[in-house]
Order: structure tokens, then C-alpha cells, then sequence
């Protein structure tokens, strides 16, 4: 093709998204939006995936049968969630064997919020809440982007998301209506996880480069800064609710914008974090990997057994 | 060791509907394919009915021939109840 030719195409292409058309998989598209969406979805898929570690460390801890059922249902849920967004991202042409190799060499990057530990009860009503809170943020927001199959994921996901966030905050709220101790293991949870879960929106819109092209396709449809405004703004009242206290002293409603002020955000740990240097990510990939690894044995003799039976009914029809 | 095949997964909703397409999985025969579409796409009692098909399997129209495959309806207008010029006297037909 000429460069002429692949041109126009493009604007062809560029027009069609502009007209809320869908695009979907087999569909000639330009390869920057191919490694874009490769690259954005498998992230997606893989913080869904990572993200189950943080919660089944609980499992066994959980306090009642009845929190333990919605917990274990809960962590069933995300592992669906990578499910779908790597069919997604299979659909552009790369292999699941690629994708998942990809997470485990550290080629590719999951959300950072997973690499802080959990380490209280308190901790899985506070990323219920907030963590949750904040994906299913940038969630919806991601429900009308241009590729086919990610729009349909994400339907799917935040149809399943809204139980994630409820349950998590019930959690707090039989910690904050209990013994002062119980409260106390609330507050000291979402002093851990507030600044963390306001970073999962990204850097700042200054700082982030992609955000243009981003938006012309529909991969965001409000900017990092935007989304991170309406969370701080959503929680808050939620925060008064349990009778717990933001760790932001700037915190303050400012009458004049209709929105909450905030704090400065500490980048350094953003990036710190990001770079490989956060608490848990050496922990998080480990533990994949070992996974993976250890299942080996289980994948194959799966696959052995299949073609052994398709042998026998060969020799049947034979 | 080869990979597991991917498999579509198509799921009526209830009795009346057709079964419709909802995504896709790995797995490494029918039955497996079956019981993972269960436990991955009716937690929620979203089917009563599902099929599993080899995505090997299906034959799809090529996108970039479009235009040869779908155009083709396009200037047939009588083949719509519009397209008849009928009384206003004349209702329900
Ligand atoms: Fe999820
Ligand atoms: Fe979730």
C-alpha cells in the first residue's frame, strides 16, 4: 500500500470513530491503534488478574461464611474480568501465551494499586470501596470507546462491578459501627489506601502525554485529572457517612468550583511504584508466575487427554 | 504441549430468544469449553442454554470485501413496505 493510499484510509478510519461507529476485529485499522489497544487492554486484563492477590490472601481469614462467600465471589468475578479483556486484546492478533508472557518478563504493566499489601481485614472493605470505586470510574467512562469487543468487556465488567464496591463498603461500615478497636482498623485502612487509590487515575493531565490521541479514539472519554475530580467528590460524602476521616488536611469544599480541593499526590511514589519499586511488586509477580508454572502439568495433561479421545473416535468412525 | 484452542461462546438468555454470541475462552475440549462458559458467562443466571464452537471452525464474510457482499441491498428499495405508494384511506396494511 502507498502511503498515499494507507493516508486516506486513515482518515476514512478516523472519520468512522468521529461518527461513534464501532470498529471491530479483522477490520483494517491503523497499527498504532493495533499496539495501542494491544498494549491498554492487556494492562486491563492483567491488573484484573493481579488484582485477585491483594484479596485471596483473605479468603481463609475471612470473619463470617457470609463474607467469605462474597469475597471469594467477588475475587471469581475479577478473574472473569481478565478473561474477557484478554479475548478482547486476542481478537488484534496477539496469542494469550504472548500476553501472559509479556506480564510475567515485566514487558507489560498492570495498575500499580496492587502492589500495596493487604494487611488487615479492614483493607478488603477499603479496596472494595475505593479501589473498586476507581476502576469502575475509569470503567464506564471506557463503555462507549471505539473498539468493538473492549466496549462490550466493558458493559459486561461494570454490570458485575457494582456488588464489588457495595460489598466492600458494607465491610467498613459493621467495622465503623463496631468496638472502637474495629474502627480504628478502618481508619488506619483508608489512611493506607486514600493517596494510592487517587493515583490508579494516572498522572496528571500535564504529565501525561497520550491523552489527545486517547480521546480522538475514545480510550478516554474524561481526562485523568477529570475523573480523579468526580471520584474525590463521590467519596467524600461516603467517607462522612462511615464516620471516617480523609488523610488530606486540604481537603475542603471549595463553594465557588462545586468541587472538593485536595492535597498534592506524592508522584515520586507514583513512579516509584510504577518502576518496580513498590512493596509488593516483586511479591505480585512471583506469584503469577509460580502459578503459571505450577499448572503447567495440569494444562497439558488436559490437552493429552483431548487428543486422546479425538483419536478414539477417529478410529471409530473408521 | 499445544496451546488450548479458543472457543466462541453463544448463550440463550431464556426460552424464546435465540442464543447469542458473548464472547470467547480457552479450553482444551468441548466439555472443558462448556463448563468454563458456564462458570465464566451464567453466574448470574444470565443463560439457559449454551454452545460452545471451535473458533477454527467458523467462516466468516471478509470485512475489506464489503462492499461487494452488502452493497448489493442497498438500492433494492422495493423490497421494503415503504417503498409502495398506497391511499391514506387505505389503514393498517
Ligand atoms: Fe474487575
Ligand atoms: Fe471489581
Amino acid at each position: 500500500m502507498s502511503e498515499k493510499e494507507v493516508k486516506s484510509l486513515e482518515e476514512i478510519f478516523e472519520a468512522r470513530i468521529a461518527r461513534d461507529e464501532k470498529i471491530e476485529p479483522k477490520e483494517w485499522m491503523p497499527e498504532k491503534y493495533r499496539k495501542t489497544h494491544i498494549r491498554q487492554i492487556s494492562q486491563h486484563a492483567h491488573s484484573e488478574v493481579v488484582g485477585m492477590l491483594p484479596e485471596g490472601n483473605w479468603i481463609t481469614r475471612a470473619p463470617s461464611l457470609r463474607r467469605k462467600v462474597a469475597l471469594l465471589a467477588k475475587i471469581q468475578d475479577e478473574g472473569g474480568h481478565g478473561l474477557y479483556l484478554y479475548s478482547a486484546a486476542e481478537t488484534l492478533g496477539i496469542s494469550r501465551d504472548e500476553l501472559i508472557e509479556q506480564l510475567h518478563s515485566g514487558e507489560a504493566k498492570y495498575s500499580s494499586i496492587f502492589n500495596y499489601p493487604a494487611v488487615t481485614w479492614a483493607d478488603m472493605g477499603t479496596v472494595g470501596w475505593l479501589v473498586d470505586g476507581a476502576a469502575i470510574m475509569n470503567q464506564v467512562a471506557l463503555m462507549g470507546t471505539s473498539y468493538g469487543p473492549y466496549a462490550r468487556a466493558m458493559v459486561r465488567i461494570c454490570k458485575e462491578e457494582s456488588f464489588h464496591q457495595r460489598q466492600g463498603y458494607e465491610i467498613l461500615l459493621t467495622l465503623c459501627n463496631g468496638t472502637p478497636e474495629q474502627k480504628e482498623m478502618a481508619q488506619d485502612s483508608i489512611n493506607r489506601w486514600w493517596w494510592p487509590s487517587l493515583m490508579m487515575f494516572g498522572p496528571r493531565d500535564a504529565d501525561s502525554p497520550n491523552t489527545e490521541q486517547s480521546v480522538k479514539w475514545k480510550l478516554k472519554r474524561k481526562t485523568n485529572d477529570e475523573l480523579r475530580q468526580a471520584f474525590v467528590d463521590q467519596t467524600v460524602p461516603q467517607a462522612n457517612i462511615l464516620g471516617l476521616t480523609i488523610p488530606d488536611s486540604k481537603l475542603k469544599w471549595n463553594e465557588e468550583r462545586k468541587h472538593y480541593d485536595f492535597g498534592d499526590i506524592d508522584w515520586n511514589e507514583f513512579w516509584q511504584v510504577v518502576k518496580g519499586h513498590g512493596p509488593c511488586n516483586k511479591q505480585r509477580i512471583d506469584a503469577r508466575v509460580k502459578a503459571h508454572k505450577d499448572g503447567k502439568w495440569v494444562r497439558d495433561a488436559a490437552m493429552a487427554f483431548a487428543e486422546k479421545q479425538e483419536n478414539k473416535e477417529v478410529k471409530l468412525a473408521i | 504441549m499445544k496451546n488450548w484452542p479458543l472457543w466462541e461462546v453463544f448463550i440463550r438468555s431464556k426460552n424464546g430468544l435465540e442464543h447469542r454470541h458473548c464472547g470467547s475462552l480457552h479450553a482444551s475440549d468441548a466439555t472443558m469449553a462448556l463448563e468454563n462458559a458456564r462458570d465464566v458467562y451464567t453466574r448470574r443466571m444470565e443463560g439457559v442454554s449454551i454452545w460452545v464452537v471451535p473458533s477454527a471452525q467458523i467462516t466468516a464474510t471478509n470485512p475489506e470485501n464489503n462492499g461487494e457482499t452488502f452493497e448489493p441491498a442497498m438500492d433494492k428499495a422495493y423490497r421494503h413496505p415503504t417503498f409502495y405508494e398506497l391511499p391514506d384511506e387505505l389503514k393498517h396494511m
